[in-house]
């Protein structure tokens, strides 16, 4: 055996060793997030606290309204997984699963509050707000937002985009404002969806079957390489679990991406508008 | 037809723009430099105290050739922020800080391929992050709703107020997406689509609806929302200097939205999600 083919044998190994995180849905995510045995979920399917919304619609609910709370540890230390189910309604924000996340935040922030930190990670899957509940979603989102802001001041809040639905719409501004986010090339973060670009705006600016223009502009390389996001990752559930405990251990960042104006501005004006791609973009950012 | 009203080289004249001038316009001081699109923002009195007024213009100069119109787009996004963020740093060390008042006035976020790859997502979260931070710090936020507030461009503008207020006045609203992209996104017609709102109010396209959702303090009535008179502008600053003393004396967080009676109602799933929620997690 030649040493080439050693090394291809265990980079083989290392792929099979691999568990995807991508196929696992939102509960056994968060469970796979934090230490072994102290998952617990609150608001479970068991409380059945579904969407008033969707049966006016003929729609079947869902017993959790597609977001799993799990209380838990991480590294031993106190933490809550927030994870958005897209296998329902596209991951979708509806008034229960919407405010069973902003809620969750503000009994963290309380925590913190009163001295006792938690360590919030949010998994975003999720297309936005969900149509069917429409102002209601958008409120929650608000009210995510807000409370996120309010709790950054305390703890670093992870995000984690692992795909394949991706962080869209209101959500994906509740993304950016986390402190540490962490994706996969599989993810995409954008505020509108490529359909909607294109429906809006028409072929000629967007078109949204061209899967490799899509991931140029929002895939988790891009964002990664122009520190849109932090940490590119694998599919992977142990590199994912050990990103998310890093960003803990690094602590709040001195200043978050939303509070660099003055850099992003001076960024954006250098940008010819008539001339800009996503290579053209890492170019400008990463240029000093 | 379209095309030749907004031809470039007109500034089209708003409700944003018409409130923003109604409102600041009598006390800008001679001489100082008059805002410029896309974000105006600038001090003015309210009932003798000192405010900050801000609202998003359409902007023919725009570079960016998908946020043109008064809409939330990359420049926009930041520009609120460093507007915001320009009076929280100006009233740091300031025992009562002042009113911010977004006039709100946006027909959407900009939708477009560069908007996507320059991180529009961001764009819009620096303005949120700079609005929440005001009201963190003390400063009352004020959103006054004069035309449409729309989805991520009200998220953006506005949705991080401690007060909403609304001109009662055709077309105002808030909502997630406009009528004719939500109805083909649901695969229904305009009018099933208008029929869904008279039972499921967080559907409904109208003011009244989004007041019973419990998320404006007030609906400011008889105002003609193109043309003021003197008399209904000075209503509606009267409208905005009691909610900035409401404001003062409330939370500064948003739990204030789920309070009023008409949340009690609507918003009852909101109300038990949080309720239960807290037993649990206090259960070990």
């Amino acid at each position: 055996m030649s040493d080439s083919d050693v090394s291809y044998a265990s980079a083989y190994e290392a792929i099979l060793a691999r568990q995807s995180f991508i196929e696992l849905g939102a509960r056994e995510r968060a469970r796979a997030l934090l230490d072994p045995g102290s998952f617990r979920e609150l608001l479970g399917p068991f409380d059945h606290l579904e969407s008033p919304w969707l049966p006016l619609q003929g729609i079947v609910c869902q017993a959790d309204d597609g977001a799993v709370i799990a209380k838990g540890t991480l590294d031993g230390a106190a933490a809550v997984v927030l994870a958005i189910e897209s296998a329902f309604q596209g991951g979708s924000i509806g008034e229960v699963s919407g405010t069973k996340l902003a809620a969750t935040l503000e009994l963290v922030l309380r925590e913190c509050e009163a001295g006792r930190l938690v360590r919030p990670v949010i998994l975003f899957e999720t297309g936005g707000v969900r149509l069917q509940e429409a102002n209601l979603g958008l409120a929650v989102i608000a009210e995510i937002q807000a409370a996120i802001v309010a709790l950054r001041r305390y703890v670093p809040v992870v995000g984690v985009i692992a795909g394949m639905v991706g962080c869209f719409g209101g959500m994906s501004l509740a993304a950016a404002l986390c402190s540490y986010l962490i994706m996969t090339k599989q993810g995409r973060l954008g505020m509108n969806g490529p359909e909607v670009i294109e429906q809006e705006a028409g072929i000629e600016e967007l078109n949204a079957s061209d899967r490799r223009l899509i991931w140029s502009l929002i895939g988790g390389e891009q964002r990664a390489a122009t520190g849109l996001v932090d940490t590119l990752v694998e599919d992977d559930v142990a590199q994912i679990a050990a990103s998310v405990r890093a960003a803990f251990v690094q602590g709040r960042p001195a200043q978050a991406r939303t509070e660099r104006v003055a850099h992003y501005l001076a960024l954006l004006a250098r940008v010819d508008p008539a001339a800009i791609d996503g290579a053209a973009m890492r170019q400008l950012w990463n240029q000093e | 037809m379209q095309d030749v009203l907004n031809s470039p080289a007109v500034n089209p004249i708003t409700r944003g723009r018409i409130w923003f001038d109604a409102l600041v316009g009598p006390s800008l001081k001679p001489g100082s430099s008059s805002p410029v699109p896309p974000v105006l923002s600038a001090g003015a009195e309210l009932n003798g105290v000192a405010a900050q007024f801000i609202a998003v213009v359409p902007d023919p100069e725009q570079r960016f050739p998908r946020a043109t119109d008064n809409v939330v787009g990359l420049e926009q996004g930041w520009l609120l922020a460093q507007a915001v963020r320009a009076v929280i740093d100006a009233d740091a060390g300031a025992a009562a800080k002042r009113p911010i008042i977004a006039v709100v006035d946006v027909k959407s976020q900009a939708y477009g391929r560069r908007e996507e790859l320059l991180g529009l997502h961001l764009a819009c979260a620096a303005a949120v992050d700079a609005y929440a931070s005001a009201r963190l710090a003390g400063h009352p936020v004020i959103a006054l709703i004069v035309g449409p507030a729309m989805s991520g461009a009200f998220l953006a503008h506005g949705y991080q107020a401690n007060r909403i207020l609304a001109l009662d006045a055709p077309g105002t609203m808030v909502h997630a997406m406009g009528r004719e992209a939500a109805a083909r996104v649901t695969r229904r017609s305009v009018e099933a689509l208008d029929a869904l709102g008279e039972t499921i109010i967080p559907m409904a396209y109208s003011m009244h609806a989004f007041e019973q959702l419990g998320l404006l303090s007030e609906l400011i009535y008889g105002i003609d929302a193109d043309a003021p008179s003197s008399a209904q502008i000075e209503t509606v600053r009267r409208a905005l200097s009691t909610a900035v003393t409401d404001a003062r004396s409330g939370p500064n967080d948003l739990s204030g939205r789920l309070s009023s009676p008409a949340a009690q109602k609507n918003r009852a799933a909101s109300i038990e999600v949080r309720r239960r929620l807290a037993q649990q997690w206090q259960a070990d």
